[in-house]
């Protein structure tokens, strides 16, 4: 568990900062560029010194302003990737890999074998290439490599898909999915892209000039005010978790998901996979009652929660789909009135199961 | 070509007071240049002036002021020779203090532009990964400024093979011990029938010179290579 409260101030910018990270778990930073992200990875590293506050890691306190607490970033083990990798380019590959590990104390464990890390990420044939010889992708792998071998506490994962265009990222994403399901570690990824939060992370922050403004699960932070002001309207939309049932003969996967079982292509599905769906609010249709005779795949019985103005002409209905699955809808203001939606109204939401597309996570629902 | 004695003398003094003054030069040299990118303190501006100094004065004043302090007589010559008995003044080492000093600021702007290349990003990340200050400095900046270190060590010995103001006030022009190509070259134009010897000197300074530049290019190139540049992904 990573449980950090740090304050700091720059010129005009202060940081105030207070969140925590369980272990294991991919905790999400979110906010704009230029909230204090980058800020709060130096001061978390020990990279900057704070002002103020305090950060703990587990049982170990690695700074306490009010204890005179400040352990060194070199003592603190914590596995930082940054956005440009930073491989060192006088190395080859593996000098690179094993420069964290052959700086550890003599006495520490090593649970991070150079053979597993290499095998995980997908590193043999890199090894003994110079680092100007690689792509972003794999820069990015080796620099993920390189902190894992140090024997980290946490990892810290400093936006490591923003240098690499959207091709790139599939070169990195699958590996970063398969290290959080293979360690037992904190992990905080900070990042500007809900789609990386929405496949990697349970937990979101929401990191807004400077401080956090909300802080939970995924599924509670998508349907979040605050989320709404960082994406903007169009990229609104609830996330659901839900478990994977079985796979259709058409190969999608269904998923329950509340009192409804979605259809959702997914692929390589697997029955029992928890997954994460998010369903953007203006995806769903909302009708009051029962349809028939669509083409639409999902038809999730709800109760409708309450209707708030959007912008322009449309509200956003927040719906209940039973057992804590909460969707979004965003619908003209018309619409709403013409089907009288008031607070605890019986409707049922219309979601193609094309416009889903679903995460895995390979690790057991805690 | 054969060379006669008095030229051999004075191609290996050269060859000597170059290489002496650039190992003089480089531990402070990387030091300067240290304080002068790393750090902040009150006076840098005028330091950074003071350090290239030698760059603008006239070399016999620097010669001069050499005299001065290192001379026998001089607050720091005295010194060194009541309790060492070491004598800078018209010997030899005297030659290479001279030629070091009016290359210094040569080695410092090099090693000091590379230093200002080397990312901070990088000591960050081995710092992160465990490694303490002077381990970052051994294994990450010092491996990535070679280069510029290099060409600072290059420049300032082909510069002090031909230095000649400083070296023969400080120094003078004693055969044997202080009298460098340049000088010897100087002494030739200075003697009746002279002109057979200086133009064989010159012929040597500039082969000296032209070889000096190929091993300068040879091991920039090797260097990028190993750094990977030239091929850029």
């Amino acid at each position: 568990m990573l449980r950090v409260a740090l304050r700091k101030r720059r010129g005009d910018f202060a940081l105030d900062i207070a969140f925590s990270a369980p272990t294991p778990g991919v905790t999400a930073v979110f906010g704009r560029s230029g909230c204090g992200k980058s800020t709060m990875i130096s001061l978390i590293a020990g990279l900057l010194p704070p002002d103020s506050g305090r950060l703990v890691v587990g049982d170990d306190v690695w700074y306490d302003s009010e204890r005179r607490v400040s352990v060194d970033a070199r003592h603190r083990r914590m596995g930082v990737v940054f956005q440009d990798a930073r491989l060192f380019p006088h190395l080859t590959v593996r000098a690179n890999l094993e420069y964290g590990l052959r700086r550890l104390p003599r006495e520490a464990e090593r649970p991070m074998k150079f053979d597993d890390v290499v095998s995980l990420l997908g590193l043999e044939t890199l090894i003994a290439r110079r680092t100007h010889e690689l792509s972003g992708g794999e820069r990015q792998r080796v620099a993920l490599g390189r902190a894992l071998l140090a024997q980290p506490r946490l990892l810290l994962l400093d936006e490591p898909l923003a240098s690499l265009d959207l091709a790139r990222r599939e070169d990195v994403l699958p590996y970063l999915e398969k290290l959080r399901d293979a360690f037992t570690l904190p992990i905080v990824y900070v990042s500007h892209q809900f789609d990386e939060v929405l496949r990697l992370a349970t937990r979101v922050v929401l990191l807004d000039a400077g401080r956090v403004v909300a802080e939970g699960d995924i599924a509670t932070m998508s349907r979040d005010s605050h989320l709404r002001a960082i994406v903007g309207p169009d990229s609104v939309g609830a996330v659901v978790a839900g478990v994977v049932k079985s796979i259709d003969a058409t190969g999608f996967a269904l998923v329950r998901i509340g009192d409804a079982t979605l259809s959702v292509e997914l692929e390589g599905a697997v029955a029992g996979q928890r997954i994460q769906i998010q369903v953007l609010a203006r995806d769903v249709i909302v009708a009051t009652e029962a349809p028939h005779r669509l083409s639409v795949r999902n038809i999730v019985p709800a109760r409708v929660v309450s209707v708030r103005r959007d912008v322009g002409r449309s509200v956003l209905v927040e719906l209940d789909a039973g057992r804590t699955a909460t969707l979004l809808a965003r619908i003209t203001t018309r619409a709403a009135d013409e089907l009288a939606l008031t607070p605890d109204k019986q409707v049922w939401a219309l979601i193609k199961a094309v416009s889903l597309r679903g995460h895995a996570f390979n690790v057991p629902e805690r | 070509m054969m060379l006669s004695p008095a030229e051999s003398d004075a191609l290996w003094l050269s060859l000597s007071v170059a290489a002496r003054s650039v190992a003089f030069n480089l531990p402070f040299a990387m030091l300067v240049a240290w304080l002068l990118t790393r750090t902040r303190f009150a006076g840098r501006t005028l330091f950074d002036a003071f350090v290239h100094l030698p760059l603008v004065l006239p070399p016999v004043v620097v010669g001069y002021l050499l005299l001065v302090l290192f001379g026998v007589r001089g607050p720091i010559g005295g010194w060194l020779h009541q309790n060492f008995g070491i004598q800078l003044a018209f010997t030899s080492t005297g030659a290479a203090l001279a030629t070091a000093v009016m290359s210094f600021p040569l080695v410092v702007r090099a090693i000091r532009i590379s230093l200002e290349n080397v990312d901070h990003g990088l000591e960050d990340a081995a710092r992160t990964l465990g490694a303490g200050a002077l381990d970052r400095f051994a294994s990450i900046t010092l491996p990535l400024i070679a280069p510029g270190i290099l060409a600072g060590a290059v420049t300032a010995f082909a510069a002090g093979l031909g230095e000649f103001g400083a070296v023969i006030t400080f120094a003078a022009n004693i055969p044997g011990e202080t009298r460098t190509l340049p000088l010897a070259l100087y002494t030739a134009l200075q003697t009746p029938d002279g002109d057979t010897l200086a133009a064989r000197l010159a012929i040597i300074s500039l082969s000296l010179g032209l070889a000096g530049l190929l091993v300068s290019e040879f091991l920039s190139r090797a260097i990028g290579r190993r750094l990977g540049r030239g091929r850029v992904r």
